[in-house]
């Protein structure tokens, strides 16, 4: 067993764990952060990708010890109190979830993905950016309509800041 | 997953040392491969060395008419390259189309060519632009560096460091990716120098993984166009079959991919 500490949702947090311990075990069965999903074993579905300094990553694709000195963002660290991340209010707005199973994965890489692009987010380039993340609900067309809605907003909002 | 050591090396020589002796532990790079076969249990290191913090192992620098992409560099960092998007469009975009942003997030190049999976793609960047690659030992051109299925010239305990890439005159990729996983059913790199000579060289498709293709490169030295590899085709008997798509398929597959990498370079 070893000791990890690392920076979730903005919270120093240390735990023990073994050299095998993936981030998502040590996330889910560590901290009680069940948001973050498990929906395979081939780090193909994205059910589980949160932010590790800021880039989106598979998180049963990266071991708990890689990430000790990081910081992560989870499905659980994106709302202000109440008040929902733009992402995730767009997802709620156009019905971007049926089971939901896919949704903490789906809005932490539509996160990644508005910040990498900012505004110029056009259809094709959200359809190729999800790749990494299957759903087998929606036919993602309203999760693509949800991802389009929240970057023409967040970029409008940042414009404003930025003047 | 089996139980395994974690160690972290804060250098090439540390992480030489701990391999050194210890036909048991493996290299953990970006883990976009390493990782799914443990969970799989198809590998099951006693240790495992991680490299992925050591700064000195990331970065793209260009040194007189080649780039120098170190060993760790994370393939999302050489598909946003300013100066590999200029003078190896090929190469930026190849990187950009492997896998999915999370897997290109931590994949590396040194990890990907140190696999040499026959459906990874940097294998066909790396022969047709002629790379050199280089070790913790030595340096091993990319001709003699890929060995067949999964296997390189690498010793167990050598560490790929960086590979040394020539700037061509054009460059280009064309990948028909297998629509569930994004690897390659066939992939074709093609290069041009400025002196004249070409190379083209074809991933996802041998059954001995990446190979050149010496009738396209004579038929594009003369005649750079896609009308002049369209009626070339390379033998299916050295291909894969699978469930994914006979070798007659893949065959047509690497020549139709070879007219639209020329198109694009
Ligand atoms: C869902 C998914 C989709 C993918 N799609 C594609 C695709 O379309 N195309 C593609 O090409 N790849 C694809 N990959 C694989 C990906 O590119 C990997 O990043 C790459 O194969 C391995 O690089 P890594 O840094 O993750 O290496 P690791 O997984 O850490 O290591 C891989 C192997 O290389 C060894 N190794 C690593 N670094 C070194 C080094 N510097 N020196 C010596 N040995 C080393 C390790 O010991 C291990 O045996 C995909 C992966 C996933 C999970
Ligand atoms: S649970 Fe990580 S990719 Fe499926």
């Amino acid at each position: 067993m070893a000791t990890v500490s690392m920076t979730v949702n903005g919270k120093t947090v240390t735990g023990e764990i073994e050299g095998r311990t993936l981030l998502s075990h040590f996330l889910r069965e560590g901290l009680g952060l069940t948001g973050t999903h498990i929906g395979c074993d081939t780090s193909q579905c994205g059910a589980c990708v949160v932010h590790v300094d800021g880039k989106a990553v598979k998180s049963c694709t990266m071991l708990a010890a890689q990430a000790d000195g990081c910081t992560v963002t989870t499905i659980e660290g994106l709302a202000r109190g109440d008040q929902l991340h733009p992402v995730q209010a767009a997802f709620r707005e156009h019905h971007g979830l049926q089971c939901g199973f896919c949704t903490p994965g789906m809005i932490m890489a539509a996160v990644d993905m508005i910040e990498r692009h900012g505004g110029k987010l056009d259809e094709a380039t959200i359809r190729h950016e999800l790749e990494g993340n299957i759903c087998r609900c929606t036919g993602y067309h309203n999760i693509v309509k949800a991802i389009k809605a929240a970057a023409d907003e967040m970029s409008g909002s940042v414009a404003t800041a930025a003047e | 997953m089996y139980a395994t050591n974690y160690h972290r090396a804060g250098s090439v020589d540390e992480a030489a040392g701990l391999l050194a002796g210890n036909d048991e532990a493996k290299v953990l790079a970006g883990g976009q491969t390493l990782i799914p076969t443990m969970k799989q249990r198809l590998a099951a290191p006693t240790d495992v060395v991680d490299i992925s913090r050591i700064e000195a192992l990331r970065g793209i620098e260009k040194s007189g008419d080649a780039y120098v992409i170190k060993a760790g560099t994370r393939h999302a960092d050489v598909a946003g390259d300013a100066g590999l998007k200029a003078d190896i469009p090929g190469l930026a975009a190849l990187a950009g189309k492997i896998g999915d942003p999370h897997v290109r997030h931590r994949g590396t190049i040194g990890g990907s060519i140190a696999n040499n999976d026959p459906a990874a793609d940097y294998p066909a960047g790396m022969l047709a632009l002629g790379a050199t690659i280089v070790t913790n030992k030595r340096e091993i051109a990319a001709d003699e560096f890929f060995a067949g299925l999964f296997e390189t010239a690498l010793e167990e305990d050598e560490i790929v460091t960086a590979v040394r890439v020539p700037v061509p005159a054009k460059s280009a990729y064309s990948k028909f990716p297998n629509p569930a996983s994004r690897y390659a059913m066939a992939g074709v790199f093609v290069a041009k120098f400025a002196d004249g000579s070409v190379r083209v060289a074809a991933t996802g498709a041998g059954a001995d993984g990446v190979f050149r293709i010496p009738e396209m490169e004579s038929a594009l030295a003369s005649n750079w166009s896609p009308e002049a590899v369209a009626g070339i085709a390379v033998d299916a008997s050295g291909l894969l079959g699978d469930i994914h798509g006979s070798a007659e398929y893949r065959a047509n597959l690497v020549t139709v991919m070879a007219k639209r990498a020329v198109a694009a370079a």
